[in-house]
C-alpha cells in the first residue's frame, strides 16, 4: 500500500469539487454539534434528576398566624395536634423518614440559602416560615398519596412537593433536548445526502484513474480507500468545527443555565470532551460508510 | 492461455446473443487477430477474458484459470496478468508519459525502486526514448498509443489485449504500432487483437479468427482478412 499515493489521490478529490466538500463539513459540523448538545443536555438532566431525586422531600407546612388558608383560623395547632400528624405521616407505607424542622430553624436555613442576596435574607422574619415536617418518601412518585391525606389535617397549612417544581425544570431541558436531536436527525440526514452526492461526482470525475485501476488490476481497497477516505476527512474536519462550537454550548448554554438556576448541577468538561470524542466519532464511521455504499453503487468492480 | 469452451453470452435486455457457442484456444506466445464487423462480437470475446462479463453458457479458463470459479476479490489479481490496449489510448491528461507508464504499478503497489527501473526500460521498448516528460496532448496519436502499450506491458502480463489498436492511427504509423506488438510478442506474450484493419491483418499473415453475429466462422493460421471484405 503507497501511503503518499492514497493520499495525493484523496486531496485531489477534496479539491476538485471543493464547494462540495465545504457544503459537506458545515453540515456535518451542525449536525455533530447539535447532536453533542442533545447528549449533553440529555446528562444535564440524568445528572441532575440523579443528584435532587436524592435530596427533594414534601414539605408539611403547619398553620400559623400568617396563614392565608382559612382552614387554619390563623392559629397555629397545638403540641397535640404536631404529635398526631408526625405519627400520622411515621405510619404512612410511602414514608421514609420524617423531619420536624421549628420556624427558628427554617429562618436560619433561609438566611443560609439567600447570603448571597443580601436584599432577601434581611427581609426575612423569624416566623415567616412556619413549623413543618420535612418528608423524605421511599419512592418520591408517591408524593399524592401523601399531599391527599395531609391537605385535610387540622392544622396543615399547605403541603408542597419540591419535585413538581424539579419536573418544570427538566420539562424545559428535557424539551430543548428533544429539538437538538430532532434537528440534529434532520442534518444527519442531509449530511448522509451529501456524502453520498460529494462521493458520487468524485467518482465521476475521476471515472478515467478508477477505470485504468480496475484494468490494470489495482485491488478494490485500493480503488476505494481514497474515496472512502476523503469521506471520512470531511467527516472529520466537521468533527472539529462541532468540537468547537460544542465547546461554546457547554460555557454559553450548560454554563448560563447552571448560574441562574440552582438545580442544574455542572456537567464536568471530561463529560463534554467525551461526548465531542463520541460525536467526531460518529461523524467520521457516518461519512465514511456512506461514501463507502455510494461506490458501491457508483464504481464498478 | 485462453480457452473458451462452447461460451454463449446474452446481455440482458437483448434477446440476440452476442457471443453464441463459441470455441476457441489460443496457446501460450501466439498472435492472433479477432476480426469481424461491428457488433460481431469481438469486444463481448475481450471482455469475457478479463471477466468484465459472466458468460450465460459455457467455461472460459484464462492463463490456467477457471473464470467460473474466480471469486470476486481475485479478479484484480486475474487482470494483472492481462495488459490492454484501446482505440482511444485512455491515457490520464494530467500525467507525463513517465507518470502513466508509472500509474499502473502504483495502483497495485509496486514499490518506489522497481517501478523506477522498469518504467524507463518498458518507454524504451515501445520507442519512446527520450519522451518520458512529455504530456499526452504533445504527442502524435501513434506516440500516445504507444505510452498505452507501455503502460498495458511494464508489469509484463502474459497476455496483451487490443482493441482496434490502430483504429485512430494513420496507415503509415499503424505499421509501426504492430512492431511494438509484434516485439512485445516475440518476448512470449499472448496477444489478441481485434481490428478492422484489412491491411494490417493481410501484412502480418497471423492466425486469424473470424466472427460473424456472435459465431466463429473463420479460424486460420496463417490468414488474411477475409474474403468479404475484399481482402483476397
Amino acid at each position: 500500500m503507497r501511503v503518499q499515493f492514497v493520499l495525493q489521490e484523496i486531496w485531489i478529490g477534496l479539491r476538485r469539487n471543493l464547494t462540495m466538500t465545504i457544503a459537506l463539513v458545515v453540515t456535518v459540523a451542525i449536525a455533530m454539534a447539535l447532536f453533542g448538545t442533545g447528549v449533553l443536555l440529555k446528562m444535564q438532566v440524568d445528572k441532575s434528576n440523579n443528584y435532587w431525586s436524592n435530596k427533594v422531600e414534601v414539605s408539611i407546612y403547619l398553620c400559623n398566624k400568617l396563614s392565608a388558608n382559612p382552614a387554619c383560623k390563623k392559629a397555629a395547632p397545638t403540641a397535640e395536634q404536631k404529635g398526631e400528624i408526625q405519627k400520622q405521616l411515621e405510619g404512612m407505607s410511602q414514608v421514609a423518614k420524617v423531619t420536624p424542622e421549628t420556624a427558628e430553624q427554617a429562618f436560619q436555613r433561609a438566611k443560609e440559602q439567600f447570603k448571597d442576596s443580601p436584599g432577601i435574607a434581611g427581609s426575612i422574619q423569624p416566623g415567616d416560615i412556619p413549623d413543618s415536617f420535612r418528608v423524605k418518601l421511599k419512592d418520591p412518585k408517591d408524593f399524592a398519596a401523601v399531599v391527599a391525606q395531609m391537605n385535610q389535617r387540622a392544622g396543615v397549612d399547605q403541603v408542597v412537593n419540591e419535585r413538581a417544581i424539579l419536573e418544570k425544570f427538566f420539562k424545559i431541558l428535557g424539551g430543548l433536548q428533544w429539538a437538538a436531536l430532532t434537528i440534529a436527525a434532520i442534518q444527519l440526514i442531509a449530511a448522509v445526502l451529501l456524502v453520498a452526492n460529494t462521493i458520487r461526482l468524485s467518482a465521476f470525475n475521476r471515472r478515467r484513474e478508477t477505470g485504468i485501476m480496475r484494468l490494470v488490476g489495482a485491488s478494490n481497497i485500493y480503488i476505494q480507500l481514497p474515496f472512502v477516505l476523503e469521506g471520512a476527512i470531511a467527516g472529520l474536519v466537521g468533527g472539529v468545527f462541532a468540537a468547537v462550537l460544542l465547546s461554546f454550548s457547554k460555557v454559553f448554554l450548560l454554563g448560563r443555565l447552571q448560574k441562574n438556576l440552582q438545580f442544574a448541577t455542572p456537567l464536568s468538561w471530561v463529560d463534554v470532551t467525551t461526548v465531542i470524542v463520541a460525536s467526531m466519532c460518529f461523524g467520521v464511521v457516518l461519512c465514511a460508510l456512506a461514501s463507502f455504499l455510494t461506490l458501491r453503487r457508483y464504481l464498478k468492480i | 492461455m485462453i480457452h473458451f469452451d462452447n461460451v454463449t453470452k446474452v446481455y440482458s435486455h437483448q434477446s440476440r446473443p452476442a457471443l453464441q457457442g463459441v470455441n476457441v484456444a489460443v496457446e501460450k506466445g501466439e498472435f492472433v487477430f479477432l476480426v469481424g464487423p461491428s457488433g460481431s462480437g469481438k469486444s463481448t470475446f475481450l471482455r469475457l477474458i478479463l471477466k468484465e462479463e459472466r458468460p450465460t453458457q459455457g467455461g472460459i479458463q484464462v492463463a490456467g484459470k477457471d473464470l467460473s470459479r474466480l471469486t470476486n476479490w481475485k479478479i484484480p489479481h486475474l487482470r494483472r496478468r492481462i495488459g490492454c490496449v484501446f482505440q482511444d489510448f485512455r491515457l490520464l491528461p494530467n500525467k507525463n508519459v513517465y507518470e502513466n507508464v508509472a500509474f499502473a504499478l502504483e495502483v497495485i503497489g509496486k514499490p518506489r525502486r522497481f517501478i523506477r527501473k522498469v518504467v524507463p526500460e518498458v518507454i524504451d521498448l515501445v520507442g519512446l526514448e527520450g519522451k518520458s516528460h512529455r504530456m499526452p496532448d504533445e504527442l502524435s496519436g501513434g506516440e500516445q498509443q504507444r505510452v498505452a502499450i507501455a503502460r498495458a506491458f511494464v508489469n509484463r502480463p502474459m497476455i496483451l489485449l487490443a482493441d482496434e489498436p490502430t483504429g485512430n492511427i494513420d496507415p503509415a504509423t499503424s505499421i509501426g504500432i504492430m512492431k511494438v506488438l509484434d516485439r512485445i510478442n516475440r518476448t512470449g506474450t499472448t496477444v489478441v487483437m481485434a481490428t478492422h484493419d484489412a491491411a494490417i491483418v493481410d501484412a502480418f499473415r497471423k492466425r486469424v479468427v473470424e466472427l460473424e453475429d456472435g459465431r466463429v466462422v473463420r479460424d486460420q493460421s496463417r490468414g488474411v482478412y477475409g474474403q468479404a471484405y475484399g481482402g483476397v
